[in-house]
């Protein structure tokens, strides 16, 4: 188990340096000069070029891309031209927020999707798989972004049952101390009422919205492989055994069909990163997304290749996760 | 002999009265049967039509008895085994009839009280062991599950009772064998493991549905060879499905020839290879020497009726070479040859 984890681990260096490699590259070829964003557009040719010197911009780009990498291996990823801040502080400092969306997010679609899937299979062609082929459809199929607005116009304008987009907490509420970085569970830990009222309220839109557009791919990977499992020669001698339903349902059949919703739970996680942006921009949620949205707007190399690089890295750990997971759940790729 | 209409087209429940065919069956061997089917109808019902796939049955296993239940893909054995345990999925549905289990109609029972049947007092195995198995459970999970719902033993009693239920089957080692997983079983240790399970409550009757065609032939003898000592050492009846005349023969006490759903003969073992008198039995037991002796693979001339057209008549007339006007419009009916012998043949006394 430890030489597997070491190895996959050893595995993400490779990864990383392709990954670097074809950031480095499409950056540069994206249309958009830094430039224009470190200096006044009155300023001189002379002063652009001596900046432009300074930054290093104007070496070969093999020059640039060996600095950069020699710097990542020191924890260097750059300063940002935007907020003149260490990348991998800026990165670090928006991390919390956004998984704590996430996880939440995430919780949120499992927790409804799974059961719901299971329930259309065990009852398909009934009223209840109709919905949720319904509600998956339009999971699916509505932007997320459009979801997010209507969703703050029914319950923040009409009904006023949530506050308006906020952030993680309302402005005049103090956020608690920090133990995980999670706002709500720091809230629940340190007793902090007000603030566990707020950062509540502040993450249920958010968060929903994002569950909404997950649970659809959950909730259909779930009914595909609960029916295949249903149907399995394995399940029909459970019940010949005399086994109970809720054992032939729920131990022997749902043991085998969450396998493949486990791997769907990692490539929805990763296409949740992907919409983040645009909900924690509608929210004014203070992520990673908001962050890489205000970096490809403004040509923020370092900022730009320090967030791919650590997605990408957040991506291969999560799929090792769930590789762990696999070993443990299924006895045929224990090694 | 009385002609009784083909099948009962005229849809929804087609409960007939126990009628004068039962009565014409011979009396069963004294009263030890620990089975009996009684026009046993079962139909597959679809959006736009429905196909009766059982037309009747009759069948009898008695107390330590094998029947073999013989016929072409189709004819209606696994649908006979399931509705046994209740077991038949839609779009299947038990039309009519009666099957008496220890007193009880076993199409009568409610769900909870099948369930507490299937698995203790009637077991059944499968065609293929392997899958049979859930990957996910090591033997010993599933074994000690089984004991724990219809024993009620638990902890190091159940598994006890699993490493001597794993040994009674002929598993070296059964220590080891408890803690594999079906992946790590070879397909003949998996339909031991499996005939284990369906021993775990010593049942009265085992429902065998093709136990060795998915298994090397060494491996299906020995299967063949467990199956035997279980009705010795423990008086297991058993009802095995097979389209293998080979296991027949090695196996069984008696056997009910099936076809498109219904009957066709019933005899003990050596009646139907001696003597058989349906010329459909004929013919399968003629395709058979033929395929011994030239190698190839032969078969009776024709195809499997279309269930959706059961052909009015004897459902093997349009195969039959000796099939004369009144196998065309009649159905007939189930003829005693002798005592234990039985034929479902218009002509099988000018044939004989």
């Amino acid at each position: 188990m430890i030489a597997f984890i070491t190895r996959r681990l050893l595995l993400l260096v490779p990864v990383l340096l392709g990954v670097t490699v074809v950031t480095f590259t499409l950056t540069r070829i994206i249309p958009g000069n830094p430039i224009d964003l470190m200096v006044s557009p009155l300023a001189s040719a002379e002063t652009r070029e001596r900046i432009a010197e300074n930054a290093g911009l104007n070496d070969p780009l093999w020059v640039q891309y060996f600095r950069y990498i020699g710097g990542v291996t020191r924890g260097d990823f750059g300063d940002s031209f935007v907020t003149d801040q260490p990348v991998l502080a800026d990165l670090t400092s928006r991390f919390m927020p956004t998984f704590e969306l996430t996880l939440f997010a995430m919780l949120l679609a499992v927790i409804l999707a799974v059961p719901l899937g299971i329930a259309s299979a065990v009852w398909r062609g009934t009223w209840i798989d109709h919905v949720s082929r319904l509600l998956a459809v339009f999971g699916v199929a509505m932007p997320v972004f459009w979801v997010s607005l209507v969703a703050i116009y029914v319950f923040f304008f009409l009904l006023n049952w949530l506050p308006a987009p906020q952030g993680r907490i309302g402005v005049i509420i103090t956020p608690p101390a920090t133990i995980t970085g999670l706002y709500t569970v720091d809230a629940l830990l340190t007793g902090d009422w007000k603030a566990l009222r707020s950062s509540v309220q502040s993450i249920v839109l958010p968060a929903s919205v994002l569950a909404f557009a997950a649970m659809a791919p959950l909730a259909r990977m779930t009914r595909a492989s609960m029916i295949e499992a249903l149907d399995a020669d394995y399940t029909r001698a459970a019940r010949a055994l005399g086994l109970s339903e809720r054992s032939v349902v729920f131990r022997h059949a749902l043991r085998n069909a969450i396998l493949p919703v486990i791997t769907m739970i990692a490539i929805v996680y990763g296409y949740l990163l992907g919409g983040v942006v645009l909900v924690e921009n509608v929210f004014a949620w203070p992520g990673l997304g908001r962050y890489v949205y205000n970096a490809i707007a403004s040509s923020d190399y370092p900022a730009l290749q320090g967030f791919i690089l650590y997605s990408t890295t957040a991506y291969v750990l999560l799929f090792l996760l769930v590789d762990i997971l696999y070993v443990i759940l299924d006895p045929r790729v224990r090694i | 002999m009385r002609a009784v209409p083909a099948t009962g087209h005229g849809g929804g429940r087609a409960s007939l009265e126990p009628d004068i065919a039962v009565l014409d069956q011979d009396p069963p061997a004294g009263g030890t049967d620990v089975l009996r089917i009684n026009d046993l109808r079962v139909e597959f019902r679809f959006p736009r039509y429905s196909v009766e796939v059982l037309a009747g049955i009759d069948l009898s296993v008695g107390s330590g008895e094998i029947v073999g239940i013989v016929g072409e893909s189709g004819s209606g054995k696994s649908v006979t085994a399931l509705s046994i345990v209740g077991l038949l999925q839609r779009p299947g549905f038990v039309t009519g009839g009666r099957i008496d289990f220890a007193g009880t109609d076993l199409l009568e029972v409610g769900a909870d009280e099948m369930r507490a049947i299937r698995g203790n007092r009637i077991s059944m195995i499968f065609q293929n062991p392997r899958a049979s198995l859930n990957p996910v459970f090591s033997v010993g999970k599933v074994l000690r599950e089984v004991l724990r719902v219809h024993s009620g033993l638990r902890g190091g009693a159940a598994t006890a009772r699993a490493v001597e239920l794993l040994a009674d089957v002929g598993l070296f080692d059964p220590n080891a064998v408890l803690r594999r997983y079906p992946h790590q079983l070879s397909g003949g240790m998996a339909q031991r493991v499996m005939i284990a399970l369906a021993l775990a409550s010593s049942p009265q009757l085992l429902l065998a549905d093709e136990p060795t065609t998915a298994l090397d032939v060494t491996i299906q003898y020995q299967i063949i060879q467990l199956l035997s000592r279980l009705r010795q050492e423990r008086n297991l009846a058993q009802i095995v499905i097979t389209h293998n005349l080979g296991v027949i023969a090695e196996l069984c006490d008696r056997v009910a020839v099936m076809y498109a759903g219904t009957i066709l003969e019933e005899a003990p073992v050596e009646r139907i290879f001696d003597a058989p008198r349906h010329p459909y039995t004929q013919g399968l037991l003629a395709a058979r020497a033929r395929t011994e002796l030239t190698g190839r693979l032969e078969s009776i001339p024709g195809q499997v009726p279309d269930m959706r057209n059961r052909p009015p008549g004897c459902p093997f007339s349009p195969r039959c070479p000796h099939a004369g006007d009144v196998c065309r419009t009649a159905n007939p009916a189930m003829e005693a040859v002798e005592p234990r012998h039985r034929v479902a043949c218009h002509r099988w006394t000018e044939l004989a």
